[in-house]
């Protein structure tokens, strides 16, 4: 009973719901700024995000008359579970709580908001909606593949360091900072460009592409459901930027002045991304595509090579 | 006062319609964005698809071809939701007024789908940058939690093809 309540308390409101909902309203409230800045704008007052999603909560849902109603009332709901899951797995790694596989766990977890939005765009019965789904299918299909293989850079590189009889978690993957090395920082690179395209942003928003399909897989969401997709994407800009600390740079040490070392490492990835997304342009699916597939295929193949030949020789920097 | 109402005034999500204008207000508008006036401040933002929108911004006078689309757009606009007509010609068709192919100005249009839409006018040829966002202020300055600025949806059913 006492282990139900804790692990409720830790979903819904210290490392989970509330924790990173506030953390999320924040970090979007940032790309929105920085992005102000490098067009020499001021920018949104810091509560923007908040009243944003406020309003939303207080606007009519429309639901189009050939939409699936269940399915395209139910997919924001599904894609917010599934980033408030996976951002309450990674806290509590951070935190040193882990189980067997919860590597895995974080990666199944990381799909869902990518499956949410095509199942509710697919359901709301746009055309926009569904050239928005394909496209945003496709760019799955292309950032899945470099992303397991970055990872699997970063088990064959702790693997050989961890004390023995210890398993390979997230907590133990955060030990170590594979980015110190040749391989790890080229599968950091990889998975940087990887979680651009997760997010959603530029230069790989091709699935929302404001321009020509005017909101792509959001076009028929209004109202509470629109402001439910924002939280979501509010809370992947914490829980991506986040796995990209705890796998690469070694997590976050919550004692002392070492919390302040790793709230600076998640803000430099975050503004790392920001500033990718602000300046370049939009690519085509199909550059995406070939993009991902056969030139972060291959330097990720190049990557696994050192880092195996790293830990059959020993050497700790290849 | 009304939380709904505060953060509708807070954050204005904007559709932009142009039904028939010469591009001048559009230039004008785009111009919002811009370091000099950077609406984003007021939580201001241009969105693609009248479902995420709080405000219309009507420029042109409302041709018959565009009269259709624009009521079209009004009903799919979630409510509650501001129309502003931008410049002489969405004001009172300005130069085109005894035009053949007019449908009236834009308020008349958008009152034959909703009786009690909200309306605000910011006339000019075209207006400056600092008459819209004084307009816009203005008009959200009238709005009022008892007022009836969240009007029903009117019984009419979102056909695909507005003709």
């Amino acid at each position: 009973m006492i282990d139900a309540m804790q692990n409720v308390f830790w979903i819904l409101v210290f490392p989970g719901f509330v924790f990173t909902l506030a953390v999320g309203l924040l970090a979007s409230w940032l790309v929105r700024k920085v992005g102000a800045l490098v067009q020499y704008r001021v920018g949104p007052p810091v509560y923007q995000p908040a009243v944003d999603v406020m309003k939303l909560m207080g606007k009519e849902i429309l639901i189009p008359q050939d939409a699936h109603r269940a399915t395209f009332v139910l997919a924001p709901l599904v894609g917010f579970s599934g980033v408030l899951l996976l951002s309450t797995v990674l806290w509590l790694a951070t935190a040193g709580i882990d189980y067997v596989g919860d590597v895995v766990v974080a990666m199944y977890l990381m799909v869902f908001p990518s499956l949410a939005l095509i199942l509710g765009s697919s359901a709301s019965g746009s055309p926009h909606a569904a050239i928005g789904a394909g496209r945003e299918m496709k760019l799955v299909l292309s950032y899945e593949l470099p992303l397991v293989l970055a990872i699997l850079v970063v088990i064959i590189k702790t693997a050989g360091r961890i004390a023995p009889g210890e398993q390979l978690t997230l907590a133990a993957i955060a030990q170590h900072a594979p980015v110190l090395s040749i391989s790890g920082a080229l599968a950091f690179l990889v998975a940087l460009l990887c979680v651009q395209a997760k997010l959603g942003y530029v230069p790989f928003d091709i699935a929302e592409s404001e321009a020509e399909l005017a909101g792509g897989v959001m076009i028929e969401y209004s109202g509470a459901l629109l402001g439910v997709w924002k939280l979501m994407q509010a809370m992947m800009l914490v829980a991506l930027p986040l796995f990209l600390v705890v796998v690469f740079l070694g997590g976050i040490d919550a004692s002392g002045l070492s919390l302040l070392w790793g709230i600076g490492k998640f803000v430099l990835v975050l503004v790392l991304v920001i500033l990718i997304k602000n300046t370049n342009p939009r690519v085509r699916i199909d550059q995406a595509m070939r993009f991902f597939w056969f030139y972060c295929g291959a330097v990720l193949a190049a990557a696994v090579i050192l880092a195996s030949i790293g830990s059959y020789c020993d050497i700790a920097w290849l | 006062m009304d939380w709904r109402l505060w953060s509708l005034k807070k954050s204005i999500w904007v559709f932009h319609v142009n039904t028939g204008a010469c591009n001048n207000c559009d230039i004008e508008i785009v111009n919002l964005l811009t370091p000099k006036f950077d609406v984003e401040r007021f939580g201001m933002k241009l969105v693609g698809s009248p479902r995420h929108a709080d405000a219309l911004l009507v420029t042109g006078g409302g041709t018959r071809q565009a009269a259709i689309r624009l009521r079209e757009v009004y009903r799919q606009t979630a409510k509650p939701c501001v129309v502003f007509c931008m410049g002489a010609c969405a004001c009172g068709m300005g130069i085109f007024e005894k035009g053949y192919h007019m449908a009236g100005p834009i308020d008349s249009i958008v009152r034959q789908v909703d009786p009690h839409a909200i309306i605000a006018y910011v006339p000019g040829c075209p207006p400056k940058p600092e008459a819209m966002i004084a307009g816009v202020v203005k008009a959200l300055g009238v709005l009022q939690p008892k007022e009836k600025y969240a009007t029903e949806r009117i019984g009419q059913p979102v056909v695909a093809d507005p003709r």
